[in-house]
This record gives structure tokens, C-alpha cells and sequence, in this order.
């Protein structure tokens, strides 16, 4: 679709319609797909359908959820799990900084922004940091969130499908659902835009299982810490081109 | 383990990643998403990313561990080849490392 940077949204239904327009194409299928693997992989690892559905429901970040059931099933301690799923999700707190300016305005009670965090996920930042030049700032709050509940929908949605699924497909079918969760985040990852994400990226990839191999605690923790702190380290020395 | 102490697992992490968007908010009011300290926050998760998803792949725990690396590796690659030929669509890359990953599951 073709944008203009023109204030172009500045009546409440309308802008509801964009943001549903929006949000249930893609964005939706893309969530369902995702979180369908996520729904197998907490089944296969000992969650209850309720743990799934208020993980992705609560956590709403893929990346965090993995995380958690991932060092579960690897017999890590509790614990390290929590902090291991929360780290996973440090990037909530940029996020946050920079959406929520863009949704503020005088008329709204600011204490609301507490609430509406939880609902940020990459999606809806995605979505509006692309669409809000054409929404009038007082409507923003409307679009991001008519956005994100299609989206944790869909998202629930998907929890559900991949739970039941897996125990009532074939093996193999049931096999490709749980290797869904590396396969998106490879791909998806794939086309991060940033250079310094590209590189912790590419860091993190031999440091993981070899810090893993050394301690399953605290593995992946000092992947993050060691290989992230190179990967800032190296991008500030060479490159100050981006983020 | 019981279910009690999933649970804890559970609204544990949950909360975890409250207090990232928490904090977010918090500082929405005064901090400059560009700090160097906000990159390198950035810099840290993504380095775990790339550390969780490489282990899964060549590490994995659980049902993924009776297929073949080969098979794992194979479906990995697949759909970065398709997702950066076919203008990177992340469905079509998705799509297409899971029908080669499930094929050769089903007759290597």
C-alpha cells in the first residue's frame, strides 16, 4: 500500500477500520502461525494449556516465552528460567520509550500508559510507528490498541491450535510445529534491519550452544551478557552509522 | 515437576517482563531511546536470541532431538533461502523450511 505522510485519520471510526484493516492481514497470520508453536512446544514440555494461554497472554513476546519453556525442559532452576525469559524480552523497555511519546496526549490520563505497554509487542510498534503520521495524535491510542487486542487474539488463537494440534497430528506434522519456533526467529531475524543487532546476532549464535555445553544455568545469560557486550563493543569501534 | 511451581515459572516470567515495559514507561518521560545504554540492552537480548535459537537448531531438548541434525539444519537453511530470494517474505522463508523439514521427516 502506497503512504502519504498526510494527516489523514482524524474521525474515531475510521480510524478503528484502519487499524482492524491493518492488523487482520499479516500481522495476524503471522501471529497465529507463531504462537502455534509456541502452543506445541509448552505442551511437549509440561505446561498446561492455562500456563500457555497466560504466557502468551502475560509475557507477549515470543522470544521470552521460547526462553521459559525452552530452559524448563532443560531442567534449569527457576529462577534462572524467570530471568532468562525476562532478558530475552529486555528490549520491551526501548520499545516502550519510543511508542509511547508517540500516543501521548493532554487529554488522556498518562496513568493509562501503565496498562498499554502490556500490549506492545513488535507488531503493533511496527504498525504504528508506519501509520501514525496519517492518525491525528489524540485517535493513536485507538489504532494501537484496536491493533494489539486483533493481534493477542490471534495470538491466543494460535496458543490453542498448537497445543491440541500437536498430540492430534502425525509425527512429523507434529514434529515441524515445535521446529516452527527456531524456524520463524531465524527467519525473522534474518531481516533485522540494524547493524548492531545483525552482529549480536552472529555472536550469539556459536556462544549459545558452547556456553551452554559449559553451564545449562547460566548458558545463556552469559551469551547475552559476554556476546552482547562484544557485539556493542565492536559496533561502537567501527560503526556509527545506525543503531 | 508439580504444577504448583510451573505456575511460579509462569507468573514469574511474566511479571519479569512487566518490569521492562514498566521501566519503559517510566522513562518514556525522560530517557532517550538512542543512550548507549539502551544499544547495548538491545545488543544483549539479540546476542541471546542468536544464542537460543543456534542451540534449539544444533542443541535442541526434547522432541527435536530424535531428528537428525542434518534434517534440522537443512530446514533452517531452506527457509533462509527462500525468505531472502522471495523478496524476504517472512511466510514464504517460513513456509518453505517447514514443508522440506517435514518431508524429510517423514521420508528419510
Amino acid at each position: 500500500m502506497s503512504l502519504t505522510n498526510k494527516l489523514q485519520y482524524t474521525d474515531a471510526s475510521s480510524v478503528t477500520r484502519l487499524a482492524l484493516r491493518d492488523a487482520l492481514g499479516f500481522p495476524v497470520i503471522m501471529l497465529i502461525a507463531s504462537m502455534t508453536g509456541f502452543g506445541s512446544l509448552a505442551r511437549e514440555s509440561g505446561f498446561t494449556l492455562g500456563m500457555a494461554l497466560s504466557s502468551t497472554a502475560g509475557i507477549w513476546g515470543l522470544p521470552g516465552q521460547l526462553a521459559m519453556t525452552e530452559m524448563h525442559a532443560a531442567g534449569v532452576s527457576a529462577v534462572f528460567v524467570i530471568l532468562a525469559a525476562s532478558l530475552a524480552n529486555a528490549r520491551f523497555m526501548p520499545m516502550s520509550v519510543s511508542f509511547l511519546p508517540l500516543i501521548r496526549h493532554p487529554d488522556h490520563n498518562d496513568r493509562w500508559s501503565y496498562l498499554l505497554v502490556q500490549l506492545l509487542s513488535i507488531n503493533s510498534w511496527a504498525a504504528g510507528i508506519r501509520r501514525f503520521p496519517t492518525i491525528e495524535v489524540i485517535h493513536r491510542r485507538r489504532y494501537y490498541v484496536v491493533f494489539a487486542v486483533v493481534c493477542i487474539t490471534g495470538g491466543l488463537t494460535g496458543t490453542v491450535i498448537g497445543y491440541f494440534g500437536v498430540s492430534a497430528m502425525p509425527r512429523p506434522a507434529a514434529l515441524g510445529l515445535i521446529f516452527l519456533n527456531p524456524l520463524f526467529f531465524t527467519v525473522l531475524l534474518a531481516g533485522s534491519q540494524s547493524k548492531a543487532a545483525i552482529i549480536a546476532l552472529i555472536i550469539g549464535i556459536p556462544l549459545g550452544p558452547l556456553f551452554y555445553l559449559l553451564s545449562p544455568e547460566w548458558g545463556l545469560l552469559a551469551t547475552g551478557l559476554i556476546g552482547g557486550s562484544l557485539a556493542f563493543w565492536l559496533h561502537q569501534r567501527y560503526d556509527k552509522s545506525d543503531v | 515437576m508439580s504444577e504448583s511451581s510451573l505456575w511460579v515459572i509462569v507468573i514469574g516470567s511474566i511479571f519479569a517482563t512487566y518490569v521492562w515495559r514498566y521501566f519503559g514507561a517510566v522513562f518514556s518521560q525522560k530517557i532517550n531511546p538512542d543512550s548507549a545504554l539502551f544499544k547495548w540492552v538491545t545488543c544483549v537480548s539479540y546476542a541471546m536470541l542468536g544464542g537460543l535459537i543456534s542451540r534449539m537448531v544444533f542443541m535442541p531438548i526434547g522432541p527435536l532431538e530424535v531428528v537428525p541434525g542434518w534434517i534440522r539444519i537443512s530446514g533452517i537453511a531452506v527457509g533462509l533461502i527462500a525468505f531472502f530470494l522471495f523478496k524476504k517474505q517472512v511466510l514464504i522463508g517460513v513456509g518453505a523450511g517447514l514443508v522440506v523439514f517435514t518431508l524429510l521427516v517423514s521420508y528419510h
